[in-house]
């Protein structure tokens, strides 16, 4: 399996894409810091660019990886190796591939900034850590809908669906429902809805590490106390790595049976 | 000509006084070793040393017009007994005293100094420390409360008192003085054309200011740094707000400024940064808002019902989570020439002024009005679509709600 890894992830390294992807975080790192002078106003620009960047990218990513390394996916079939170590290995070379990407093109700017002696490291590094999950999710998820789809357009169709659901769709569901159960608590169901989808999850972590808890009122009281304190973080890295782990699990199970 | 002759003579008539006055001296080695005694044998317009030490008494009551003065801040100890010091008499001068351990009550209001139908008096640098009440004037006028410090232990709202009070009192000059964890840094109630200036408010539980029924106030030039709510005014008419800074009033029902049932009131240059709420109005005629910076405040404003004829006008509203927050109808208020942070609109004349008006109620701000707990949609995608769309064509926001002449630039005056 390392081996394979090893392979995807160089194989992937050398390629234009992680370049650009690396150049894109390095600039977007460079000018959010340098051209803004207020450290916590850029945490949350990148925010808004990680959680929707970030999980788009993975999934586009990985349904194109998958469908590009077909052919030598099948070769290494005709090997005698487990399919597993073949499938694991290649999603994890795409998906360190582009967290390197991610870490390294926000990191660096952010060092040379002075990050170190700066107070917004721990909303940085939480920033990172929802980043790097949040491209182990998609990257996943697109390999599972790549799997199932020998048809490349309908894959990439269901990719871009899977994104736009997850992404824009789901939070008008939510809305929609907080708007028309107003009459009810509701700060259960917000919380609920919330855990359920990684990229509202990421949002709302970082959200209530910046502070802007205090705006969300009495439901924000109600987060605070969740996701503010020890255990709703666990609950939150718990509930993000069930993200990660089910579909991979789902993957490997598929690779399984598939017959290529 | 009869008044200023009849003045002639009060003068000449005090400094006369004063030539005769005498200096008590106060300690525990002299003669007179309570400040109560020394009260009682002094005569009008005396002044009374106070010399360092610790004096533990209480209900101290002034009843003729002195000057009281203490050396090297001599500590005055009411042991938690009741009020320490009353003044009932006109021409009070109250200068350099510790006063410490006033009783907590809930049927009378103690107070470390109280001030009851008096006029022309002085209360400065005293310190006030473990008080319920601190300095109550009550139906007095023409004092000077000026450099004091009061810093109290307030834990709860209904056992605690206020810093400064004022209660049916006019013409009061309110300076310099620096209060904390108390309830109300600063309460005034029926009082009329105070100043309240170059004052420190911090870390109260309740208000930093409070007005209530007062009229013709002043207030400039303070700091209301991480109270309940930085200032509130209440039921007031004619209150000028110039220079002062809101700051860091964070919480779940946190105001930088709250005017409910409020007139012809000028806020002019005043600071509100990182408040949850910059400016809470509801019900408030003819204001005028001008050059007031809001700075990362949630909602720089909220508009609640029942507000007309109120201007803003070349105001900053930079980086705010809302800038206005509104649930009725625009009415006849206005806003023009302000400078908003969130403008994407262009100024192709290069006259400074963008030329597409400016929408500053948001969609998602009329949504989270209606069911609070949206908000924890905030910044997320969905959120900016729908809000992008509302901002083309206005559906569920008031459509007349512009700022027709947006500032380009940031405003400086």
């Amino acid at each position: 399996m390392l081996k394979i890894l090893k392979y995807s992830f160089y194989d992937l390294m050398r390629s234009r894409w992680s370049y650009v992807y690396f150049a894109f975080y390095l600039i977007l790192g460079i000018v959010l810091l340098f051209l803004n002078t207020d450290l916590s106003k850029a945490v949350i620009t990148l925010m808004n660019v990680i959680i929707v960047l970030v999980p788009l990218i993975g999934t586009i990513f990985g349904v194109m990886y998958y469908y590009n390394s077909k052919e030598f996916t099948e070769l290494l079939l005709a090997q005698p190796l487990n399919r597993s170590s073949i499938f694991l290995g290649q999603y994890l070379g795409v998906a360190l591939s582009l967290s390197m990407s991610l870490i390294l093109g926000l990191g660096l700017p952010f060092v040379f900034y002075g990050l170190f002696k700066s107070n917004a490291i721990w909303d940085f590094s939480l920033l990172l850590i929802t980043g790097t999950f949040l491209t182990l999710i998609f990257t996943a998820l697109a390999f599972n809908i790549a799997l199932s789809n020998e048809n490349k357009i309908k894959g990439f169709g269901y990719a871009i669906l899977l994104w736009l659901f997850l992404a824009v769709i789901y939070d008008g569901l939510f809305l929609m429902s907080l708007v028309l159960f107003e009459d009810y608590p509701l700060d259960k169901l917000s919380l609920f809805g919330t855990m359920l989808n990684p990229i509202d999850l990421s949002r709302t972590l970082i959200l209530l590490k910046l502070d802007i808890s205090a705006l969300l009122g009495y439901t924000g009281a109600v987060f605070k106390k969740f996701f503010g304190t020890n255990f709703g973080l666990i609950v939150s890295i718990i509930m993000l790595s069930v993200w990660v782990i089910l579909p991979v699990f789902r993957m490997l199970n598929k690779a399984k049976k598939k017959d290529f | 000509m009869k008044k200023i002759i009849i003045s002639l003579i009060i003068i000449f008539y005090a400094s006369v006084l004063n030539v005769k006055a005498d200096t008590i001296e106060v300690c525990s080695t002299c003669n007179i070793s309570k400040i109560k005694e020394a009260i009682t044998i002094s005569k009008d317009y005396d002044s009374i040393l106070i010399k360092k030490g610790t004096y533990k008494e209480y209900n101290i009551i002034i009843d003729k017009p002195l000057t009281i003065i203490g050396v090297n801040y001599p500590i005055i100890d009411g042991e938690n007994k009741g009020e320490i010091i009353t003044i009932i008499s006109d021409n009070v001068t109250i200068d350099g005293l510790f006063v410490i351990n006033v009783g907590t009550s809930y049927t009378e209001d103690y107070a470390a100094i109280r001030v009851r139908k008096s006029k022309n008096f002085v209360i400065q640098n005293v310190v006030l420390e473990k008080l319920f009440f601190g300095i109550y004037l009550e139906k007095s006028r023409n004092g000077k409360v000026y450099h004091n410090k009061i810093i109290g232990n307030a834990v709860e709202e209904y056992n605690s008192g206020n810093g400064i009070q004022l209660w049916y009192s006019q013409n009061i000059e309110i300076e310099h003085n620096y209060i904390e964890h108390v309830r109300d840094g600063i309460y005034l109630e029926f009082s009329n054309n105070c100043l309240i200036k170059n004052n420190v408010s911090a870390n109260n539980i309740r208000y930093g200011l409070h007005f209530m029924f007062s009229n013709d106030d002043i207030y400039q030039d303070n700091t209301f740094e991480n109270n309940g709510a930085g200032v509130a005014v209440m039921f007031s008419k004619k209150i000028t707000m110039l220079n002062n800074i809101f700051k860091e009033n964070w919480g779940s029902a946190s105001y930088g400024l709250l005017l409910k049932e409020i007139n012809d009131a000028e806020i002019i240059g005043n600071i509100f940064e990182e408040n949850t709420i910059g400016i809470n109005i509801e019900g408030t005629n003819r204001i005028n808002y001008k050059n007031n910076n809001f700075i990362r405040n949630g909602w720089a404003m909220k508009v609640r019902g029942a507000c007309y004829a109120n201007k803003f006008l070349s105001n900053n509203f930079l980086y705010n989570s809302f800038d206005i927050s509104y649930n009725s109808k625009l009415n006849d208020n206005e806003f023009d020439n302000n400078y908003w942070s969130n403008y994407s609109g262009y100024d192709l004349d290069k006259d400074g002024i963008g030329d597409v008006p400016y929408r500053p109620v948001k969609l998602f701000s009329y949504i989270v009005n209606r069911t609070p707990e949206t908000i924890i949609l905030l910044r997320s995608l969905f959120i900016d679509i729908i809000d992008f769309s509302e901002r083309v064509s206005p559906v569920f926001t008031p459509d007349n709600l512009l700022d027709n002449h947006p500032s380009i630039k940031k405003i400086e005056w």
